[in-house]
């Protein structure tokens, strides 16, 4: 109970409706014969924030970061592996089946796809009704004045409570799957991609209608999106994830204007800009979101990321160290290409420079290159690893607060990292 | 323009429905120059799709059916084609990457395996030949140790990896035309850059046009040469890719620009929905949803295209002499 009290005791964190502290879902990966459990996907891997009273907080991340997968569980629409949700203080792992089913009432979800979301033999009034049933409601002509109520304030009209979901386009099911998580008058929502089977013009309104009943009703809400442009559009905070785990977390136009983690910079620079004038600005992530079930060591980030730290023996000027990472990496996994026959071949596919500005540095990546095209790729590979290894790989570092005054999980701010605790109330 | 690649002109294709006909493309006309990237852009249900599809008559019939105009292909009117003629196009000189990587994969054979077949399609070589030029192609887009994942099956590949690999079939006979249908909708962002800079990359590589289908107009601002904006089956802009973003003239293409979300709080929407297709309004297709219609909108056909500079032509009555443009449109027109 003491994580409990501190959450109470913390003026910041007072009025947050939703405290997540440590949350872990890790699905076991089964095996052979006897499926043994052989190890573990960490889905979600120690997450924590808080949502506060009328905030729209947003999770950003790539398919497979496990953003869905935190909404899931911290609704308990999974068991967690790991970690309390607090829900306005009270932990919702402890609950029993009643106040479960007040949380249910109380914490509502929509979800990405609007057209597998109702029972095609259901008209729109009996599925936006039927919350209302399972909580108490019985009586007919009061559920069929409220559904009427709700249908008009997510801008459709009374009379589609009789028509069925496919005579409806799939922003207006939309529209419809909105009104019946709040049919019961929730505080949180949690929106699961929710526009993101949308058209561009019809993902404008329903953002803005998203907008303007958080406002109007006080919600506090959690969205998830892929799409920065999205979030940009409606949310209070936004935390990015990836590989199951926050890597950073920042009011929305901070996150934007001052981004702290190597992650969110290459997510915004890859939002295609609306502007012909301004065409490849894109920072580009080499490679895919590894393989969850066995993450990189040290920060999961570190072999894709363009700003991975150098070793502190040799002096790279900033950004140059990715290459020579790259070809290390190669030369590890054996993939060199046979083709390459010279030492300004290897340096060239690698866009490793002739000469690297430290002589040190220059040498012993000389001496591997010389090594590979002997083809003993065993000694390069020992000989690079002995003296080009970084801090990213060795250790993951923790969420810690930056200068910019908002925390990032990332060895470029500092080293004394991994001691500071998650400190996730930003100040606004 | 007789030099153009391709040019398609004022196609007509229809589906038949049990609530009456669509004309899902009703009168549509573009070029495609060699090396060029022409973007087609719309909502869902605006017809881009069935209007690539028609080029090398991939719409299913039926239902579908081209009843109209030509599509010239280098020369030929690849409507007239059919059988035997039109599969030399299909995948040869005209290569196709859909939407949804997933699909266009056939699950039960290896990537390998359906890249040797496309080659073999369409060349005469041996397998040993074909499957020489399919590791060629799997390296130049990115696909990293090759020799072993040829022999993969699409399932162990990753979205962006599975259209990359559709993206090295559609090149397999090193097309003049590669027709890309919303090819990166289903990908990530990060995924996407890389993906939309590979296509840059191949294209400059082998001088090849584009046709690329989106509803996306960041994406076009960052590929485009030109753009052609269509709506409810009819084109109501094209123009070059600087003049429609900086000086978009019809109505609609000025609604899409503005409900891109991120730019700002405050989001402009459209309102209301595409027309019932199989009824589709008098007039200009958009002017029950148009913030700026006048009367002359609502009868007649579709408007004829003005030019307002450049190859800049838009299917609006409000750029036509008689009409003194509106002031929020005026106001942003230089």
């Amino acid at each position: 109970m003491t994580e409990n009290a501190r959450i109470g005791g913390e003026g910041g964190e007072r009025d947050a409706v939703l405290a997540v502290r440590n949350l872990e879902k890790h699905y076991p990966v089964r095996s052979g014969l006897l499926r043994r459990v052989t190890g573990h996907v960490k889905a979600v891997d120690g997450v924590s924030f808080d949502v506060r009273e009328g905030e729209t907080v947003g999770l950003v991340g790539e398919s497979g970061c496990g953003k869905s997968t935190t909404a899931t569980s911290l609704l308990r629409l999974e068991e967690p592996t790991g970690g309390d949700v607090y829900f306005d203080g009270e932990d919702i792992t402890e609950y029993d089946e009643d106040a479960q089913k007040e949380f249910r009432r109380r914490a509502q979800m929509v979800f990405q796809d609007p057209n597998s979301a109702f029972d095609p033999r259901m008209t729109v009034g009996e599925s936006v009704a039927e919350p209302l049933g399972i909580h108490g409601l019985r009586d007919q002509d009061r559920q069929r004045k409220i559904v009427k109520d709700i249908l008009e304030r997510v801008g459709l009209s009374a009379s589609d409570a009789d028509r069925y979901p496919h005579e409806f386009s799939g922003g207006q099911k939309q529209r419809i799957a909105l009104a019946r998580a709040l049919i019961l008058n929730p505080d949180l929502l949690v929106a699961d991609e929710p526009v993101s089977a949308l058209d561009v013009s019809v993902q404008a309104e329903v953002l803005s209608l998203l907008d303007d009943l958080q406002q109007e009703l006080g919600l506090s809400m959690l969205l998830i999106s892929h799409d920065l442009g999205v979030v940009r559009q409606v949310c209070d905070r936004v935390g990015v994830m990836y590989l199951g785990e926050l890597v950073e977390m920042a009011p929305m136009e901070e996150l934007f204007a001052n981004p702290q983690h190597p992650y969110t910079e290459a997510l915004l620079a890859s939002i295609p800009d609306p502007d012909p004038r301004q065409r490849g600005g894109a920072i580009e992530l080499t490679g895919d979101v590894p393989d969850p079930s066995n993450p990189p060591s040290g920060c999961s980030f570190h072999p894709r990321c363009p700003r991975v730290v150098p070793p502190g023996d040799y002096d790279f000027p900033e950004g140059s160290f990715r290459e020579v990472l790259d070809f290390r990496l190669a030369v590890e996994s054996d993939d060199i290409d046979d083709d390459l026959s010279t030492a300004a071949d290897v340096r060239e596919a690698y866009d490793i420079p002739a000469a690297l500005p430290d002589g040190d540095a220059d040498a012993v990546l000389s001496a591997a290159i010389e090594d590979v095209l002997a083809g003993d790729t065993e000694s390069a590979a020992e000989r690079l690893s002995d003296a080009f290894s970084t801090v990213c790989e060795r250790e993951a570092p923790g969420l810690a607060e930056t200068d910019a005054g908002h925390p990032a999980a990332c060895h470029l701010h500092g080293v004394a990292s991994q001691h500071a605790p998650p400190e996730l109330t930003s100040d606004d | 323009m007789t030099d153009s690649l391709l040019s398609v002109e004022d196609l007509h294709t229809q589906f038949d429905t049990e609530d009456g006909t669509v004309q899902a493309v009703d009168g549509v006309s573009f070029d495609v120059e060699a090396g060029e990237t022409v973007c087609l852009v719309g909502e869902s249900g605006s017809g881009k799709t069935v209007a690539c599809e028609s080029i090398t008559k991939l719409i299913p019939r039926p239902p579908g059916k081209i009843t109209g105009g030509s599509v010239n292909f280098d020369g030929e009117d690849l409507t007239e084609l059919s059988g035997k003629a039109l599969r030399a196009y299909r995948g040869g000189r005209i290569g196709h990457v859909f939407q949804n990587p997933q699909g266009a994969l056939d699950p039960v054979y290896t990537v390998g395996d359906q890249l040797i077949e496309a080659i073999q399609l369409h060349r005469d070589v041996p397998k040993s030949a074909a499957r020489e030029r399919a590791v060629e192609l799997l390296d130049r887009v990115g696909i990293g140790d090759v020799s072993e994942r040829i022999d993969d099956y699409p399932h162990q590949f990753s979205g962006g990896m599975k259209q990359r690999v559709v993206i090295a079939m559609a090149l397999a006979c090193d097309p003049d035309l590669l027709i890309a249908d919303e090819p990166t909708t289903a990908l990530d962002v990060t995924i996407q850059a890389q993906v939309l800079r590979l296509l840059d990359d191949l294209q400059d590589e082998r001088g090849m046009a584009m046709l690329f289908v989106t509803h996306d107009l960041g994406v076009v601002a960052e590929i485009a040469d030109r753009v052609v904006v269509m709506y409810a089956g009819k084109v109501m802009e094209t123009g070059d890719v600087y003049q429609v973003f900086e000086n978009p003239s019809h109505p609609y293409t000025r609604a899409l620009l503005d409900c891109l979300p991120g730019r700002g709080r405050a989001l402009e929407t459209i309102g209301g929905t595409l027309p019932d297709p199989t009824g589709p309004p008098d007039g200009c297709r958009f002017h029950p949803r148009c913030p700026h219609a006048v009367s002359e909108c609502e009868t007649g056909d579709q408007p004829d295209f003005e030019d307002v500079g450049g190859e800049h032509d838009v299917s609006c009555v409000l750029h036509d002499e008689t009409h003194d443009l509106p002031n929020a449109m005026e106001a942003d027109d230089d």
